[in-house]
């Protein structure tokens, strides 16, 4: 089991509020991605509920349990550190088999335990060399088999593949999101890509200054984001924003389009505007419209389309698909 | 063009750097040398490098006038003794100063290396008299005492700045592992600061060796250590060089072999988190 709730949470630091006022529940197995920001507080929530720092008020429930009180390493969690944080004077078997020596762990339990999270992980080979013998990855891996041996109630991930390359970051992102759902075990995951956040996550926070601006699963937050900020922070490139009255929508204070809902209409239809910079990617072409008194928009286009700088052209939004915030940046729902 | 300018240099820099670790390591080399002269060559005009009459005389003097062995041993025993107490004092010290600092560590740091900065004399006559209501002087446990607190605040800044080294993450993954402070302190924090930890009982350890000032001042026979021993061979008859190099040979032989011998761990320790 390894249901998480959190009721009022509250961390200042001295007289910064870092944490504002987090209400969450997190449902057993489920896979959670915390996304903002840097300095919108992920990191301290996750550290939070690792119990690494106090709360300076509310509770953390832990299966019904409030834990506020219960140090780390009675939380029944486990964490992989964005740095790794392997012990550089043991080998990987060391590494792996510490959280159970603590635990005082028969030695053949340990053996078995640690020889089966290896093997899940493919780290057989290297059981007997130390950390810095390792390649990124394979720390990376050392680092997630701490984790799972100890066969916690949560994993908490902190931001663990931004050491990575791109296309490394890219394989264990399939590999973390195929682990977790082999061992069914709540995971909370902080990260400021909002790629990886859309990929992994069976839910997502979004935070934002401490605090959360929506939680729900990726196309929730894309299809009906609960605010501005979410609007903006989901989504690659970012949605476009036209004032409401510059579209004749008065009481709107802003309109908001995704790129890939703008399409390049007929001449005439929709809004005007002069391509400034078109980029081609082949599968997709991003044109970066200005549109006057609209500002600038961004439009995608599936496949090639051939268009350049300085050309002219007419931008029609999905009308399905459009976004209406209040002054308060607020989703207005119809 | 540009390869050969730079073998010059090299072999210039190499020429200055050997010159320059001679020049340093000259007073040592006259002090041995002298060692074996007899009293009258010792200080003969001009001075006789190595065509010298060489003689084993004023060792066996020396060895009869005191007993090496006994200042030698109370060296080994202040030093030792002073560098331990300071070590199981400042391990936990540095420790809380480094992973559980307060807004004050900084000023306390401060102040700790603040003691330094005045010269010892300006204490002598107070603690010459505690020493003394107390019956410390001449005893080795008075001596372990000074010498203990007078290098303990470097002792400390050195730990400090060791364990400042050790990322926090890799403590912080230990606590979630389920490892209580002490079995922190002994499973991780412990093996990766050995490096550290053993430079600075080293160079504690001689520091206290070399220390002359209290040792003169706070002991005359019983508990005086080899610097005491040395400083007995110049009196009031006048300097006897050729027995005072003798002396001093032999009371900076044994630092001088276990520097020899843990140089690289002194040098990783006085020139850590300079170079990263």
């Amino acid at each position: 089991m390894g249901q998480i709730t959190l009721q009022g949470v509250r961390k200042s630091f001295g007289p910064v509020n870092i944490i504002k006022n987090a209400n969450l529940d997190i449902e057993d197995g489920s896979f959670v991605v915390f996304v903002g920001p840097s300095g919108c507080g992920k990191t301290t929530l996750l550290r939070l509920i690792a119990g690494l720092e106090d709360v300076t008020g509310g509770q953390i429930l832990i299966d019904g349990k409030n834990v506020v009180d219960v140090p780390p390493a009675k939380r029944g969690l486990s964490m992989v550190f964005q740095s790794y944080a392997l012990y550089p004077h043991m080998s990987v078997r060391g590494n792996i088999a510490f959280g159970l020596k603590m635990a005082g762990l028969p030695r053949p339990d340990i053996d078995r335990k640690v020889e089966a999270a290896a093997a899940t992980l493919n780290l057989t080979p290297y059981l007997d060399r130390k950390p810095r013998e390792l390649s990124g990855g394979q720390r990376q891996r050392v680092a997630i088999g701490r984790a799972i041996v100890r066969e916690p109630k949560a994993f908490l991930f902190d931001e663990p593949l931004s050491n990575l390359d791109a296309a490394l970051r890219v394989q264990m992102r399939l590999e973390v999101t195929k682990l977790q759902k082999q061992l069914a075990t709540t995971a909370i995951y902080v990260t400021h890509d909002q790629v990886e956040a859309m990929t992994m996550a069976d839910k997502i926070v979004v935070l934002n200054a401490g605090n959360i601006e929506q939680y729900g699963s990726p196309l929730e937050l894309y299809e009906r984001p609960a605010n501005l900020f979410v609007a903006g922070f989901i989504g690659s490139p970012k949605m476009n924003f036209v004032s409401g009255e510059a579209v004749g929508e008065a009481d709107v204070a802003t309109l908001g389009v995704r790129p890939e809902h703008l399409r390049i209409g007929k001449e005439g239809e929709g809004w005007p505007g002069t391509v400034s910079v078109a980029e081609h990617l082949g599968s997709d072409t991003f044109l970066y419209v200005d549109a006057g008194k609209l500002g600038m928009l961004t439009a995608r286009c599936i496949g090639e389309f051939n268009l350049k700088s300085g050309d002219r052209v007419w931008l029609s939004p999905d009308p399905t698909r459009l976004h209406r915030f209040d002054k308060d940046g607020a989703v207005i729902r119809t | 063009m540009a390869r050969k300018v730079t073998a010059r240099r090299v072999w210039v820099s190499t020429a200055a750097a050997w010159l320059f670790g001679f020049l340093i390591f000259l007073p040592i080399l006259w002090m041995v040398l002298t060692s074996f002269k007899t009293e009258l060559e010792a200080f003969s005009m001009p001075p006789k490098f190595l065509l010298f009459h060489w003689t084993m005389e004023n060792y066996a003097t020396v060895q009869e006038r005191s007993d090496y062995l006994h200042h030698a041993l109370n060296s080994i025993l202040i030093a030792g003794g002073s560098t331990l107490i300071a070590m199981i004092i400042a391990i936990p010290a540095a420790w809380s100063m480094a992973f559980a600092p307060t807004k004050r560590t900084k000023d306390v740091l401060l102040w700790m290396l603040s003691t330094k900065m005045m010269p010892s004399v300006g204490v002598l006559v107070p603690i010459y008299l505690i020493f003394r209501d107390f019956g410390l002087l001449d005893t080795r446990a008075g001596l372990v005492m000074i010498l203990c607190l007078g290098n303990l605040p470097i002792v400390i800044w050195m730990l400090f700045t060791y364990f400042k080294e050790i990322p926090k993450d890799i403590l912080e993954a230990a606590r979630m592992d389920g490892a209580t402070i002490g079995r922190e302190l002994v499973y991780v924090l412990t093996p990766m600061a050995v490096p550290g930890l053993a430079s600075t009982l080293l160079l504690n350890f001689i520091l206290a060796w070399n220390e002359a000032f209290w040792t003169l001042n706070l002991s005359t026979l019983d508990a005086a250590p080899l610097t005491t021993f040395i400083a007995s061979y110049s009196s009031p008859e006048g300097l006897f060089w050729a027995k005072l190099s003798a002396a001093s040979t032999l009371a900076i032989a044994p630092i001088i072999i276990l520097g020899w011998f843990t140089q690289r761990q002194l040098v990783r320790g006085l020139t850590f988190g300079a170079v990263k």
